[in-house]
């Protein structure tokens, strides 16, 4: 899960992390009133679940409340498109406004699960600022890098020596191992799957401070944080995918006009993959899971034609314990109660499917059973108006 | 031959009285599975299906019954605990089918792993099944014939169509395994390459992969290495994008890395029959091994 910058940096003050002082608003005489208590000069950051905001013109420097108040009011309700939104862009609905720092050097530092080592890494680089991507990309030996032992934590000397690698000296040093070691708690504490500072800062009144700060939370461990649960904002979801989390089902919107709905994860990237293999686009992932319910389908059914884009659904279920009569049964019940306007092609495979393809074929309902994935990939695409 | 289980294997059923739990014990006894216990703390005495004997501790299941793997339909929030008492108890393998554990109770298990022989499969996995002889998974038995391909994958269903592609063609697996979609899992397409390799009746491999992680960037250069053997691949999530997760918690591209693109360079340039349509495996599989 995501969390807005301004819920990330309340989240690691918590835990010792320096931030800014500011406060985020949604209301431009807050921004001015934020202002005036900071002393007047402020940074108004717009608050939207991706990165490239400075470049779009998402933060803004203000020298007094008046022009807070101005830009905070631009800036609140407009829609912000940087390179990671697409061309469809956010609707920028809180702006933090936080007290202008005085940089002396911009660094970087974050926290992340590393795969293959199967623990935490603390990277850090003197270049900040920047994609830390693209520090990888071109100068790899300016990433500096500690594993986490889950049985002591980050260790102090580790902290430390990151502190020393970022290339600040005498109590600079003392503040960042400090800021180093706060931020593993936070990380440690909230399962958190990512805490990234960059740019990390040095004021130039030597204080050591997160300027941008972005967690990322492991979804599988939200049962035990509720209160970052309550952090999600629905308006950074497209309104399909909340409406399928509702009912579990795991639903990605995509750009193309291939409806999908298939079991299990791995199944259903396949099957977008396959729509493409022959000239199609697929319009979304959808994962039904392993033990769908005939109101899973239904659900399933309905959110998958609810987008506009779809021309052509190809259903596509190898059934294990999910049995293939029960979601024909699912399909058809939920195609009888929704008037469905566009072509429907199923193919099934596994546990009964001979009694749910019997169903499908007596429903009336026009369905087109395929034999194969090829096939009704195929299908699909051709009755999508694609190229196959 | 096949690898990891086989008609020998004595299997304890960590979580049985759950519904999960039950309805595939049935399903594993059904196929043949030497299911010999279940564990479920508070419920030691108590018997399913009038046969099998349930006990509060995977140690007295082990001692009592002889059983050397477990597999496990324990809730998420308790299951890294229960994984830890199955390697405590010594078994051999053991089996985690549950999907949604936090990835740092994860790392806590493969630390407390370290050193000890147990060998873990999963989470978020259909299991292990070879075919004839024993299933311990949630995978229907059917479509499975036994035979000399031998299958590992990130997936679930999309295994079930691999296996499904290959016994339609009067093929058959020795094992298939599923790894598991999760970020950190017990064992990597590596071990079970390894495994593959020492099988003197595994002929071929299909490796089933997917979006996220370099595991398969690490499988292809043990390939180029060591494997002796044709293997055919598969990467799922070719048209993913990124920052998104897929369903599973480990298939995600994230700043760039982890894509199929990189994954099926990394595999061809290690000599693997990588496919691009899901549809092909079983094909391929034919005509690697020249039938």
């Amino acid at each position: 899960m995501k969390v807005h910058e301004y819920q990330a940096k309340e989240l690691l003050a918590k835990f010792g992390v320096k931030v800014p002082k500011g406060r985020a608003t949604d209301n431009p005489e807050e921004a001015k009133k934020i202002a005036e208590e900071l002393g007047g000069k402020v940074v108004i950051k717009a608050q939207i679940h991706a990165g490239g905001r400075g470049k779009a013109g998402g933060v803004k420097l203000a020298s007094s409340p008046e022009e807070a108040y101005e830009i905070a009011k631009k800036m609140l309700g407009m829609r912000l498109v940087t390179h990671q939104t697409g061309p469809e862009g956010k609707i920028v609905r809180k702006v933090l406004v936080e007290e202008a720092s005085d940089i002396a050097k911009e660094m970087y530092v974050g926290i992340v699960v590393d795969r293959s080592a199967e623990m935490p890494v603390v990277m850090a680089s003197p270049e900040g600022g920047v994609e830390i991507e693209e520090v990888a990309a071109t100068h790899p030996e300016l990433i500096f890098k500690e594993y986490v032992n889950p049985v002591t934590g980050l260790n102090v000397f580790q902290a430390r020596k990151l502190a020393y690698k970022l290339g600040l000296e005498g109590g600079a040093v003392k503040e960042a191992t400090k800021f180093i070691l706060a931020l593993w708690k936070a990380f440690d504490a909230t399962d958190a799957s990512l805490a990234e500072i960059n740019p990390l800062i040095l004021t130039k009144q030597g204080e050591v401070l997160a300027l941008d700060a972005k967690m990322n939370f492991d979804d599988n461990a939200l049962y035990r944080h509720p209160e970052i649960a309550e952090l999600r904002d629905i308006y950074e979801e497209s309104p399909l995918e909340v409406e399928a989390s509702k009912y579990n089902l795991n639903y990605v919107k995509l750009e193309g006009n291939v409806g999908c709905m298939v079991n299990g994860a791995g199944l259903a990237m396949a099957t977008m993959d396959i729509i493409k293999y022959y000239g199609g686009e697929p319009a979304n992932f959808l994962d039904v899971g392993g033990g769908a319910n005939e109101e899973q389908i239904k659900n399933a059914f309905r959110i998958l034609l609810s987008d506009k884009n779809v021309k052509a659904v190809f259903i596509n279920i190898f059934g294990g314990i999910l049995r293939c009569d029960r979601l024909a049964r699912g399909v058809i019940a939920a195609a009888r109660e929704m008037e469905v306007k566009v072509p429907i092609v199923v193919r099934m495979k596994g546990t009964n499917y001979e009694e749910g393809k019997r169903l499908l074929e007596e429903s009336g309902l026009p369905i087109n059973v395929a034999e194969t994935m090829a096939q009704g990939a195929e299908m699909a695409v051709k009755l999508a108006g694609g190229e196959a | 031959m096949s690898i990891l289980i086989d008609e020998n294997t004595k299997v304890v059923v960590q979580g049985i009285t759950g519904s999960e739990g039950s309805f595939h014990t049935e399903q594993m006894l059904a196929y043949g599975t030497k299911v010999v216990a279940g564990v479920t703390p508070g419920k030691g005495g108590m018997k399913v299906f009038d046969r099998i004997p349930v006990y509060n501790t995977v140690e007295e299941a082990v001692r009592k019954e002889g059983a050397n793997a477990s597999i496990i339909f324990v809730p998420a929030p308790f299951a890294a605990d229960a994984i830890m008492e199955a390697v405590d108890a010594g078994v051999d393998l053991v089996v985690a089918i549950t999907e949604g554990i936090p990835t740092k109770d994860m790392i806590k298990v493969k630390a407390f792993m370290k050193g000890k022989k147990t060998r873990l499969i999963g989470p978020n996995c259909p299991g292990v099944i070879s075919p004839g002889k024993s299933k311990m998974g949630i995978m229907p038995g059917h479509i499975h014939r036994p035979g000399t391909i031998g299958i590992v994958s990130r997936s679930g269903t999309l295994t079930y169509e691999a296996v499904d592609q290959i016994t339609q063609l009067g093929f058959g697996q020795s094992t298939a395994v599923g790894i598991g979609g999760d970020p950190i899992i017990g064992s990597t397409f590596v071990d079970i390459l390894r495994l593959f390799n020492e099988d003197p009746e595994t002929e071929a491999v299909v490796l089933i992969g997917e979006i996220g992680g370099n595991a398969e960037e690490e499988a292809a250069e043990y390939i180029k290495r060591e494997f002796k053997k044709p293997v055919v691949s598969f990467i799922a999530g070719q048209t993913a994008p990124p920052g998104r997760r897929m369903g599973h918690a480990g298939a995600i591209i994230a700043g760039g890395k982890g894509t199929a693109a990189e994954k099926m360079k990394a595999l061809e340039a290690a000599g693997v029959h990588v496919v691009k349509s899901p549809a092909e495996i079983g094909k391929t599989v034919k005509e690697a091994l020249g039938r």
